[in-house]
């Protein structure tokens, strides 16, 4: 009895505080990653008072939002309206349990893991409607309406993004998608070359799912103040930064994973020396190569909010149902042919 | 603890938030609470199809359900203003005709299951198990093959409804005006604005007048 609760309870319990524990501390850094690439963007210095090159900031921010007071509006529903900022974290949380870091290192290999992360990504839309319509105001109702729309139509064609993915690799587990890309032909072995476009839609997708500029018209701030969230302070604040935080790093992760080929290398097959293990990742691939280019595509949510102007709502809504799903809806029976008549060698690894 | 007897707690408790979320969708005054209890019980019924081993059905009635219908369920219900009070007039006026289509309901389902319970057949053992398959792949393979027809005629009927809501909503509004993108990114700017080139020229000197307000300078 004891055996089993150590086995079955208290090692997964410790396996998820690895996993949440560095991403709150990875969302915190990136938060002053942000503010820092912004503002070098921008030809001004970003934050640099606090620890050396200001390091310390995003925790002295944290620090400042917890002991802020948390006030509720009159009228406001108090029981959902603390529920709201919950029910954003913990989808965007419980999404990570079936990231694969490794070809050994996965919490949950679940069998339809794709899916599984499909369901997370879409239960988080409720902390964002139930929020604006828990705060009682008319500018979270609006932002909490725009994001609703937003968000279903944006998961259309991230779906259709993720078929196609799996239509090459035959499997919705993540570390079978993964293993798909491996081959001889380092980089070029990889979904983003016979998926270009399916690659690039589900990065826009995933940008707009997470509510980022150019598509954060949910919070728009020079319309309808801050959206959802204007009448949250304080801790509760907090915890939808962290969600959104922690939804755009998963998103990356994402990307990293079914287009960039998650932990292999892309040198494979090209270098085949003999060297210790802590050199030898740099062609056999490893958990650093997901992290590196997880990194990547998470500066590319920076760079699009310091460059691009934010989308109208009827511009949005054009993008994505007359632009991205046609494009989706074609590439899925383009990934088809190429399945079935061979025209890609990729994915014949699974 | 063996496994089963964990299963069936899991079961229960499961079946428990399942019921307990259907009756408040029913009783909860509130349209915004009773679609979120509408939400539990999409959820818990899910809960309980993965406990099943369906693991397909149950993140596809995620995914779908809870994902996307429910979200624009609750976009309609927080739109609308309803009076509770208005609401419940009628109440005991229909009470008598909710109540028997209730009990012929309760009959109808009853008798149902003494039917089934009669004719029982025991089960064959999980065919994606048997095949050795993950859930989604047995349902794959059996939905493209053994059904494919019945497959694409639903996939079909799905696709008229589609069309038909479309085609029943879609009014082309005369006094509103559109912008078309095609058009907007074949303007050229030449056509728009012409640019003159002029010498500066001083501004003559005007009279200062002192009831004249003083123009604001940026």
């Amino acid at each position: 009895m004891a055996d089993q609760l150590i086995n079955q309870v208290l090692w997964p319990l410790i396996y998820i505080l690895c996993i949440v524990l560095p991403l709150v501390i990875a969302v915190a850094m990136f938060v002053y990653w942000e503010r820092k690439v912004i503002g070098w963007m921008h030809v001004r210095l970003g934050p640099n008072k606090i620890g050396p090159f200001g390091v310390l900031q995003a925790f002295a921010d944290v620090v400042k939002l917890l002991i802020k007071e948390v006030i509720l509006p009159t009228k406001a529903n108090r029981f959902l309206y603390f529920m709201a900022p919950l029910l954003a974290l913990i989808p965007a949380l419980a999404a990570w349990a079936v990231i694969p870091f490794s070809s050994k290192m996965v919490l949950s290999n679940a069998n339809a893991g794709i899916l599984y992360l499909l369901a997370m990504t879409s239960l988080g839309v409720y902390g964002i409607i139930i929020a604006g319509w828990a705060s009682n105001s008319r500018y979270a109702l609006l932002g909490a309406m725009r994001s609703a729309a937003q968000v279903i139509s944006y998961e259309l064609a991230m779906g259709l993004c993720l078929v196609c993915v799996l239509v090459l690799a035959g499997s919705l587990n993540l570390t079978d998608i993964v293993n798909a890309q491996a081959g001889g032909k380092g980089l070029f072995d990889w979904f983003w070359l016979p998926l270009l476009p399916v690659f690039v839609i589900y990065f826009i997708s995933g940008v707009a799912e997470t509510n980022r500029a150019p598509f954060d018209m949910a919070e728009g701030e020079s319309e309808i103040v801050a959206g959802f969230h204007v009448e949250y302070s304080g801790s509760a604040f907090a915890i939808f930064f962290l969600a959104e935080y922690a939804n755009m790093i998963l998103i990356s992760f994402l990307a990293s994973i079914l287009f960039l080929g998650g932990w292999l290398s892309p040198l494979q097959g090209w270098i085949h020396a003999d060297a210790p293990d802590w050199i030898n990742w740099i062609w056999t691939g490893g958990f650093i190569w997901l992290f590196i280019k997880a990194f990547v595509m998470s500066f590319l949510f920076l760079w699009f909010r310091a460059t691009f102007p934010r989308y109208r709502y009827d511009q949005i809504m054009r993008l994505g149902w007359k632009v991205l799903i046609p494009i989706a809806i074609v590439w899925v029976m383009v990934a088809g042919c190429m399945k079935f008549f061979g025209w890609v060698s990729i994915g014949a690894g699974a | 603890m063996n496994p089963q007897t964990l299963q069936l707690i899991c079961f229960y408790a499961f079946a428990f938030v399942t019921v307990i979320a259907a009756l408040s969708v029913i009783t909860l005054k509130n349209t915004v609470h009773a679609v979120l209890a509408l939400v539990l019980t999409f959820f818990s019924s899910a809960c309980l199809w993965m406990l099943l081993e369906a693991e397909f059905l149950a993140l596809a009635l995620i995914v779908v359900y809870v994902g996307a219908v429910m979200v624009l369920f609750l976009f309609v219900v927080m739109m609308l203003d309803i009076d509770q009070e208005k609401m419940r007039e009628g109440f005991v006026k229909f009470l008598p005709v909710g109540l028997i289509v209730a009990v012929v309901m309760l009959v109808e389902m009853l008798g149902l299951i003494g039917v089934r319970a009669m004719h029982a057949q025991v089960m064959g053992a999980n065919p994606a198990v048997a095949a050795g398959m993950s859930n989604t792949a047995w349902l794959g393979q059996a939905l493209y093959t053994k059904f494919l027809l019945p497959f694409e005629i639903a996939a079909l009927i799905l696709t008229v409804g589609v069309v038909a809501a479309v085609a029943l909503t879609l009014r082309e509004r005369r006094d509103a005006r559109y912008e078309s993108p095609s058009q907007q990114v074949k303007v050229d700017p030449r056509d728009r604005v012409r640019i003159v080139k002029m010498a500066a020229v001083r501004p003559p000197a005007a009279p200062v007048d002192d009831n004249t307000p003083q123009e604001s300078r940026p």
